[in-house]
């Protein structure tokens, strides 16, 4: 990035007094910013390349370090902020289109944070987990109808395979390839330790991770990278990708740099090049051509797997909801607009989608109104960050949560915002064996696993306030929720009443 | 060989009586059912009548031939295999395939081979008689797709084929003089090495469907290859 418009964005801020030169920031950092000078015998750093993930920071013995925001800033100017105008001098530079990581960063509303939970006081009791059994554990799939009896009255199961989860929350969809090796093994590990399920994305599945098929969900995307009838198999369900939050409306594009070694092998694509899913599944132009893609695949499974339809929340999400609960497909997952991505353009990461917590409210009340709630477990996510979060949206009437930037943090993710250089230090967003390493999958799946433990504690513990001692009674229960500080339009949308009420 | 007769059956039920079979089936009287020969590999199919929609979907290994015309989505995602359609074919044929072959005797129809891939000894191959639909072998990552136009009196192929196609090779029999080819592949006549390489494809065609080899590979070839394994590289800037 050759730009002299450009300032460097942080500034390394280096206590010389306690630099030991140890080297260690040097050997850490991938972006190559610190550098020993001989002649002085001093750290250096070439701050241009800095992009605050923080990994030096962390690991320097003597906590010598810390990396600010530079206060190096053009003149204030509230229309004309400091981003877009470096925005502007790097289209300007490079002709190119702005590729940027992980979720929307914007202050658009987050409706999680307008929502409060409900608790029992008096009238009806709230129940303590601790000692009485809280039941967190959820069904994903079509739920029957009707109850079909035999000759001799005798109940025939006309129940279609089902997720068992042992409480509301998944990993969702983050491809081999876009994470490392140990990033995907410590999401399996520890999916198959919790009784959950994580998601392959759409680089395939590697060899080595067949075995936690039963806590695996194998995706399914336009580009159908990796899909053979064993990887369809191998999993607990099957997911079409039509769309993701951070970026609905285009394809995925793994650029051929990335393509190396076991990545190519999984993909199944030569080393080098590029790994491009098309924004459209060229055969599916309608909810019939989706009901024809979901019916090849459980003909091809036998009807052993649930399929999920995986969509961004967009503009008119209730009416493609509705669609996709006719078209056979047993679960749908919608992905709101601030859901992470390796790479995505800039301008559409930011512009385009809409808040998970209206898109559910506005699918689960347009299911209910039709009669065909039951067709469908629901599934959402783009940026589901705590238990409160997983309440609330089971209670807007979500089966289930997926989420993805929690899970990548736990991991050590600083969300840094530059997956798309393929250098993270932290080994979660890189192809680089060196880098790669540094993330260990053992350590890497106990913390998920303590993220979740402790995101259950504390489901049990709202719930048991709210006097519900099962999440299923949960579910699309909005009385327990009252909305703050929104008006009457989002009110309606996300049907609560405002505090107070 | 088993006969199926598929008069009167939907598909769910016809592919149950197929995966329950442990030999060879005959399937006759085909009307319409979806989905035949789904990620088959144990087995080998023949069929007469007009099987419906995604005909040998994931196939993985199996033999379906086809005396009849055919219907949408031929071949979706198969990694392995033979179709063999003794007619013509509807639209989206081979989709993403990666593996096996389609040996089509007369027409196919819009958006043919997109997205084909190939890795390593894995090389899928379309090889279609006569024309096809517009859009032919968009996204193209890897395989070979011949269109032979047999008997075609116009274009063999219609609009915008090979848009964002980057990698893998295209045949088209004849000078294609009037065909528009998008400005990201190479587009030249083929040489003795190119034919000879797809010479054991059209072998296999002339066996199947008793055309005239010589007659085909004595004919002009135009050949189409990605000019880049990267064509959208330079599209980004990192922010």
């Amino acid at each position: 990035m050759n730009d002299i418009y450009i300032n460097p964005e942080f500034e390394v801020v280096r206590n010389d007094s306690r630099c030991i030169r140890c080297r260690v920031c040097e050997r850490q950092c991938a972006n190559e910013v610190h550098s020993f000078d001989a002649d002085g015998k001093v750290m250096i750093s070439d701050e241009s390349k800095c992009v605050n993930c923080q990994r030096c920071v962390s690991l320097c013995p003597t906590h010598s370090l810390k990396i600010v925001k530079s206060d190096c800033r053009l003149k204030e100017n509230a229309n004309w902020q400091d981003q877009t105008i470096k925005e502007i001098y790097k289209q300007a530079n490079s002709g190119g289109v702005l590729l940027s990581s992980m979720g929307n960063p914007n202050p658009l509303p987050v409706y999680w944070d307008k929502i409060l939970i409900n608790a029992s006081q008096v009238t009806n009791p709230s129940i303590d987990p601790l000692r009485e059994p809280m039941e967190t554990k959820v069904f994903l799939g079509k739920k029957p109808s009707v109850i079909d009896r035999d000759c001799n009255g005798e109940i025939i199961n006309n129940l279609t395979p089902q997720i068992e989860l042992s409480m509301p929350v998944m990993f969702s969809a983050m491809s081999y390839g876009s994470i490392s090796y140990n990033a995907h093994k410590s999401l399996a590990l520890a999916a198959q330790k919790l009784g959950i399920l994580y998601n392959t994305g759409e680089g395939g599945l590697h060899e080595d991770f067949y075995v936690y098929g039963d806590n695996t969900i194998v995706q399914v995307a336009s580009g159908r990278f990796g899909v053979h009838e064993k990887y369809l198999m191998a999993g607990k369900a099957i997911e079409i990708k039509m769309g993701q939050g951070a970026k609905p409306g285009i394809g995925g594009h793994l650029p051929g740099a990335k393509i190396v070694g076991d990545v190519s092998k999984t993909r199944m694509i030569p080393e080098g090049s590029d790994a491009i899913s098309p924004a459209p599944h060229h055969d599916i132009y309608s909810i019939e051509d989706l009901r024809q893609l979901v019916y090849s695949l459980k003909e091809a499974t036998a009807y052993k797997k649930p399929v999920i339809v995986k969509v961004a929340a967009v503009h008119n999400i209730a009416a493609i909801a509705s669609g996709i609960a006719r078209s056979g497909a047993d679960i749908i997952a919608i992905d709101g607009f601030r859901g992470g991505t390796g790479a995505a353009p800039t301008r559409i990461r930011d512009n385009v989608g809409i808040p998970i917590e209206l898109a559910l409210a506005a699918v689960d009340k347009r299911l209910r109104d039709e009669g065909i709630r039951n067709n469908v477990s629901l599934v959402v996510g783009g940026s589901i960050r705590s238990a409160a979060d997983v309440v609330k949206a089971i209670a807007l009437g979500a089966d289930a949560c997926y989420i993805a930037t929690a899970a990548v943090l736990a991991l050590g993710c600083h969300l840094c915002r530059t997956c798309q250089t393929g250098k993270c230090n932290w080994g979660i967003a890189t192809q680089n064996p060196e880098l790669v390493k540094r993330l260990n999958p053992e350590i890497g799946s106990q913390r998920l696993i303590n993220l979740m433990t402790a995101w259950q504690h504390e489901i049990k513990e709202l719930m048991g306030g709210m006097g519900i001692n099962s999440i299923e009674a949960l579910r699309g229960n909005r009385l327990m929720l009252r909305g703050v500080g929104l008006n009457e339009k989002e009110l309606e949308i996300l049907g609560i009443s405002h505090a107070g009420q | 060989m088993k006969k199926i007769n598929a008069e009167n059956i939907i598909f769910d039920e016809l592919n149950n009586k197929v995966r329950a079979e442990k030999e060879d089936v005959e399937i006759t009287d085909c009307l319409g059912q979806r989905f035949i020969g789904a990620g088959l590999s144990d087995k080998n199919l023949k069929i007469t009548g007009t099987p419906g929609n995604a005909l040998g979907a994931y196939l993985n290994g199996a033999v379906i031939e086809v005396f009849g015309n055919a219907q949408d989505a031929v071949g979706d995602t198969m990694n392995d295999g033979e179709i063999i359609v003794h007619g013509n074919i509807g639209d989206c044929a081979g989709y993403a395939m990666r593996g096996g072959k389609i040996f089509v005797k007369g027409n196919a129809g819009y958006r043919a081979g997109i997205h084909m891939k190939a890795y390593k000894e894995k090389i899928p191959a379309l090889i279609v008689g006569g024309t096809t639909g517009s859009f032919l072998g968009e996204y193209q990552a890897g395989g070979v797709i011949i269109i032979l136009g047999l008997g075609a009196n116009k274009n063999i192929v219609g609009n915008f084929p090979c848009t964002g196609m980057h990698g893998g090779k295209m045949f088209l029999r004849g000078g294609c003089k009037e065909i528009t080819f998008p400005k990201n592949v190479h587009v030249k006549a083929a040489t003795k090495e190119d034919i000879s390489e797809i010479t054991p494809y059209i072998k296999e065609f002339c066996a199947h469907f008793n055309a005239d080899e010589k007659e085909i590979i004595n004919s002009e070839f135009t050949v189409i290859t990605p000019d880049s394994n990267n064509p959208y590289k330079q599209m980004y800037v990192a922010n």
